[in-house]
């Protein structure tokens, strides 16, 4: 299923790398203890640090270290037990001290790996180049003044991990599922909330193409700060097409960096970056070396979470889901916590998955909400699954309940119990009511006598009116049988 | 070693230090005599020398994660040549 | 009440307390004398209300039994040290009217201790000079004459208003900082003691920075004991400040009394360059010959990589600089100059606010880290650097202390020519070695040349020794007898 570009000189393919800026979840920043939430008023979340005055200096948040480390750990990656902050320097109005305090040829964290779920089931691993710290710049606001842009220094100074992939992926579907599983990795760890609209992920793809079968890797170039799995999807397959039709046209192309407009769905050459860069990264004499032992990465290690690809992989041999299946129901952990209750409670991890998959998600996807906002607890229906398994209800009166859980939150026993709709199991009542119908259709069932056995359905349709649907259509159906058969 | 007017106005666009193109020449040869100087350095063997990036051998120490700074808005504005709002002002940006 | 300028840091603590006179009147005398000496340009800016202010709550503090270590003593404060409330400017135009909202760490302690600030000291601007002539706010005067012509020397630098405000008796002590012999250097010039401590003894937290791998703050005062005194209260750990080091302060003055007898004390051969000095190299084996009369023995030591700390300094504290300076761009405070565009107006601020000499050492070390040559000259640097600091490793296994003389010469004129900056940069040619190692060196002050000019011997000692430092600063002072400036009438 590989990714090709039908150009008219023959076929491309397309080599992305992608560089995510994940927010650290923590109360304070990087290098202050001003706080790291979102939302406040202007320049309020500011330390004199973070606003470069002179003569303030860093102190390093031990939790973001962790928080690092914590991350490497859940992308298999390499601990790097002494790294170096360096100062990335350049001039922005967003950038109060002039500087960047990042990580340059020593970052706390080394190689790793991500897993894709591929949509056929099949899985493809993608290379993690290396995870840095870093703290984000400032705000800037174009649209409060004509001539002027104003300066917020609230995110000035909040951490930054910066995780760097191999030049590996080859569609804009895999980038967009390197893009989803990371984020559901780093939500697993609780280490980035993964929010990309409100910028808390953001991600800068490295696009290039050449033609299928060329080994060496052309120009790329640099889209930044695209801020939606989907526009990165877009904007890869938008930018590898105008790749490919420079190149075809005899033209060249020119490493840059571009910005992604999707009301347009076009990339254009960013101007302010136009400017040869040349950062002059160095130590930050302001910081001595990062350094931990491996005590330290033990304890963090020791309190990892179940990550998704384990859990998946449970989730295949412990309650039988298909590959994919599982990818689907580990994607987000909530998910995978509220289908594991109902497959627990309910013992029935099949029927469990049809249902959550199925039928809570549509209701949920239908109401944009997520599984912890769900009307319906997992206890709830794992209960409503035993009343199924227990024959206790019909399958059609089991979508009615369901519905009825879906408006109230209501008990599925409280449900059932109200409602009188207990499956009759009781052979009596249907052979009184199979008479009934037998004495009010003598034609019917001529027909049948006849050999026309499709009115067969007619009959056990009857039955269930009669019933209120409460019998048991396998049952009617015996007992039909038995009696129609002279 | 000697720089160039092009070297020294890459360097001052990089150093965002505005520098006449009378001044190109004069300075390009201020700073070609401290280079020419600088050079002896070249001399000395640093084979298999781990650099001295800082000034101490400290550890580097950690500080716990707690909010303990900032609403302070007023004393970071205080000093603001342009300030509207509760934001610095500068001229406008194109991105 | 001019006399009262003329006491010691010691002296006038045991005066206040034993209330011969009050801390307003200490502090009065002083203010007198800075009215008297305004054509020195020690300060940039006087706070004559804030020190009347605190000398009144020293003398309440005094009254009731609470004095502080400092107690009314009245000092100076480099305008290097952010202080809040008052103009700081690091003597630079780019700072003008910047008015800090914090008090840097040592100023704060120094505050906390009860002594009373006079105002804020010129100084090289962003201390990056060595003779207090790149201030945007004029150069300062030494209050020293030669006796064989008229004119006007300079207090070396970069903490020239400190040391000519100190032993001109404009105020009992003073801060300076050190990056490459910024404390000693005008300390030998001025005939005052200078001390720059281990590298991470003082805070840098509020101080305006140069260079931040070697930055210290010290104290410089008129007696090596006052020094002690003021280095005690300034220093001790931050946690502000990474670097800082979390360490016991020692009684520094209790090491005073300690001698040198049995002490080691190192003279390197390469401080003694063809060419230097006949009175500076007399003065040298004068100091040598005093401590081998207190029981020292002299230990003759090699530092092998002593040529090469001069160019090693110049692209490690530029490069930092480069950097350090980067935060002066008219956004958040000091000077703006408009522009069209957010570019045009960095260039044309930094342009007009930074002076000559800022603006070679900014483009020195933006060009020393930039793609290309890193390696050759940055990286290259750092690896001398260590060299230069195993250097001192090695000779302090063989001795407890290194003698050298402070500066190549004494004093120079405020108008003798100085185009060549690497000229300029040679007066540091003793001192920068210890800075680049983050050893403790002071500069004593032992003797007159022939013109009368102060010349200056220097000490260094191992990381967090001072209290060697200190006991043989002790003895030097005791044998020298130096003739210090008379208080003026």
């Amino acid at each position: 299923m590989s990714y090709i570009i039908k150009g008219e000189t023959g076929d491309w393919e397309v080599v992305i790398g992608l560089e995510v800026h994940a927010q650290v979840i923590s109360k304070a920043k990087l290098f202050s203890g001003a706080s790291a939430d979102f939302g406040a008023a202007p320049n309020a979340q500011v330390s004199l640090v973070d606003a470069g005055m002179p003569g303030m200096l860093p102190v390093i948040n031990a939790h973001c270290v962790a928080q690092a480390v914590r991350t490497g750990l859940g992308l298999k990656a390499k601990i790097n037990h002494r790294s170096v902050f360096a100062r990335k320097n350049y001039f922005y109005a967003d950038m109060p001290q002039g500087y960047q305090i990042s990580q340059y040829d020593q970052p706390i964290v080394g190689e790793g790996t991500i897993i894709l779920d591929m949509p056929d089931g099949s899985t493809r691993a993608i290379g993690v180049e290396r995870l840095h710290l870093e703290q984000d710049a400032g705000k800037l606001i174009h649209d409060r003044h004509p001539r002027e842009s104003f300066v917020d220094l609230n995110r000035s100074g909040v951490a930054l991990m910066e995780i760097v992939s191999k030049p590996d992926l080859r569609s804009p579907e895999e980038a967009g599922q390197y893009l989803r599983k990371l984020r559901s990795i780093l939500r697993y760890l609780g280490t980035c909330d993964g929010n990309m609209e409100e910028g808390s992920m953001r991600c800068d793809a490295n696009v290039s193409v050449r033609p299928v079968g060329a080994t060496e890797l052309r120009t790329r170039c640099e889209i930044k700060n695209v801020n939606s799995v989907r526009f990165v999807m877009q904007a890869i397959e938008h930018e590898a097409a105008r790749h490919v039709d420079v190149w075809e046209s005899g033209g060249k192309i020119d490493q840059e960096t571009r910005l992604y407009d999707s009301n347009k769905n076009e990339t254009r050459s960013m101007r302010s970056k136009e400017m040869a860069h040349d950062y002059r990264y160095f130590p930050d004499p302001d910081l001595q070396p990062l350094e931990f032992d491996d005590a330290f990465v033990a304890k963090i290690k020791a309190d990892l979470p179940e990550l998704p690809d384990d859990k998946k992989a449970r989730f295949a041999s412990e309650f039988g889901l298909s590959a994919y299946d599982a990818g689907v129901m580990v994607a987000e952990q909530a998910n995978a916590d509220y289908f594991e209750k109902v497959a627990k409670i309910s013992g029935d991890a099949k029927l469990a998955n049809n249902w959550v998959a199925n039928n809570l998600f549509a209701v949920l996807n239908a109401k944009g909400v997520g599984v912890a906002e769900s009307p319906i607890s997992a206890d709830q229906l794992a209960k409503l699954l035993v009343l199924i398994k227990d024959d206790a209800i019909s399958g059609r009166q089991a979508k009615d309940v369901f519905e009825i859980m879906v408006a109230t939150s209501q008990d599925p026993d409280k449900i059932v119990e109200e409602r009188g709709m207990k499956q009759i199991t009781d052979t009596g009542a249907i052979d009184a009511a199979i008479d009934q119908i037998m004495a009010a259709n003598a034609d019917k069932v001529e027909q049948y006598r006849a050999g026309k056995v499709q009115v067969m359905s007619w009959f056990v349709g009857q039955v269930m009116k009669a019933t209120q649907g409460q019998a048991k259509p396998a049952v009617c159906q015996e007992l039909l049988k038995k009696k129609l058969t002279p | 070693m000697s720089l160039d007017k092009a070297t020294i106005r890459r360097v001052a666009t990089l150093a965002r230090i505005e520098l006449p193109e009378a001044e190109l020449e004069a300075t390009a040869q201020q700073l070609s005599g401290i280079f020419n100087w600088i050079e002896q350095l070249r001399e000395v063997n640093t084979d298999n020398v781990a650099p001295m990036s800082g000034g101490t051998d400290l550890k580097l120490p950690w500080r716990a994660d707690a909010v303990t700074d900032g609403g302070i808005t007023d004393k970071v504005l205080a000093n603001a040549p342009e300030a509207q709002d509760g934001f610095f002002a500068v001229p406008k940006v194109v991105e | 009440m001019t006399s009262l300028t003329s006491l010691t840091i010691a002296e006038a603590r045991d005066k206040l307390a034993t209330k011969e006179f009050t801390a307003l009147e200490l502090t009065e005398a002083h203010l007198a004398a800075m009215e008297r000496a305004k054509d020195l340009n020690a300060f940039i800016v006087t706070t004559p209300e804030i020190a009347r202010d605190r000398a009144r709550a020293s003398d309440v503090r005094i009254q009731s039994g609470k004095a502080g270590a400092l107690e009314g003593i009245p000092l100076g404060i480099k305008d290097l040290f952010c202080t809040e409330g008052v103009q700081t400017t690091a003597a630079s135009h780019i700072l003008e009217g910047f008015v800090p909202q914090y008090e840097s760490t040592v100023s704060q302690k120094l505050r906390d201790a009860g002594s009373v600030m006079l105002g804020k000291l010129n100084l090289d601007e962003f201390a990056m000079g060595s003779s207090n002539q790149t201030s945007y706010f004029g150069p300062v005067k030494s209050p020293w004459k030669a006796n064989n012509r008229n004119v006007t020397l300079v207090p070396g630098g970069s903490s020239g208003g400190s040391a000519a405000a100190v032993s001109g008796y404009l105020a009992m002590g003073a801060t300076g900082t050190d990056t490459g012999g910024s404390i000693r250097q005008p300390a030998a010039f001025c005939g005052i003691v200078g001390v720059k401590p281990t590298y991470g003894r003082c805070s840098r937290w509020g101080v305006v920075a140069f260079a931040s791998s070697l930055d210290q703050a010290g104290p410089m005062t008129r007696t090596v004991r006052d020094s002690a005194i003021m280095l005690k209260v300034m220093c001790g750990h931050d946690p502000k400040d990474s670097t800082s080091a979390p360490m016991a302060v020692p009684d520094f003055e209790a090491a005073l009394n300690k001698g040198v007898k049995g002490l080691r004390i190192g003279i390197p051969k390469e401080y003694r360059p063809d060419g230097l000095n006949a009175e500076v190299a007399a003065l040298w084996d004068k100091g040598m010959q005093w401590l081998k009369d207190a029981g020292a023995t002299l230990v003759d030591i090699s530092l092998p990589h002593t040529k090469s700390a001069l160019p090693t300094y110049y692209i490690v504290a530029p490069a930092e600089a480069s950097s350090n300076l980067a935060r002066y761009d008219g956004v958040r405070y000091g000077l703006r100059v408009p522009g069209k565009s957010l570019d045009d107006m960095y260039g044309k601020t930094r342009a007009a606010g930074f002076g000559a000499e800022v603006r070679r050492r900014i483009l020195i070390g933006t060009y020393v880290l930039s793609a290309g040559y890193y390696d050759a000259y940055y990286l290259k640097a750092q690896k001398v650097r260590a060299l230069i600091a195993k250097d001192f490793t090695d000779a302090f296994e063989k001795c407890d202390a290194i003698l050298t003389p402070t500066a190549p010469s004494a004093a120079f004129g405020l108008d003798d020519k100085q185009d060549d900056p690497v000229a300029m940069y040679l007066n540091d040619v003793f001192t920068v070695p210890a800075s680049l190692a983050g050893i403790p060196g002071a500069s004593v002050p032992a003797g007159l040349n022939s013109e009368g000019l102060p010349l200056g011997l220097q000490v260094l000692a191992k990381r967090w020794d001072e209290e060697t430092l200190f006991s043989v600063c002790q003895v030097l002072e005791d044998a020298a007898k130096f003739p210090y400036l008379k208080v003026p009438a």
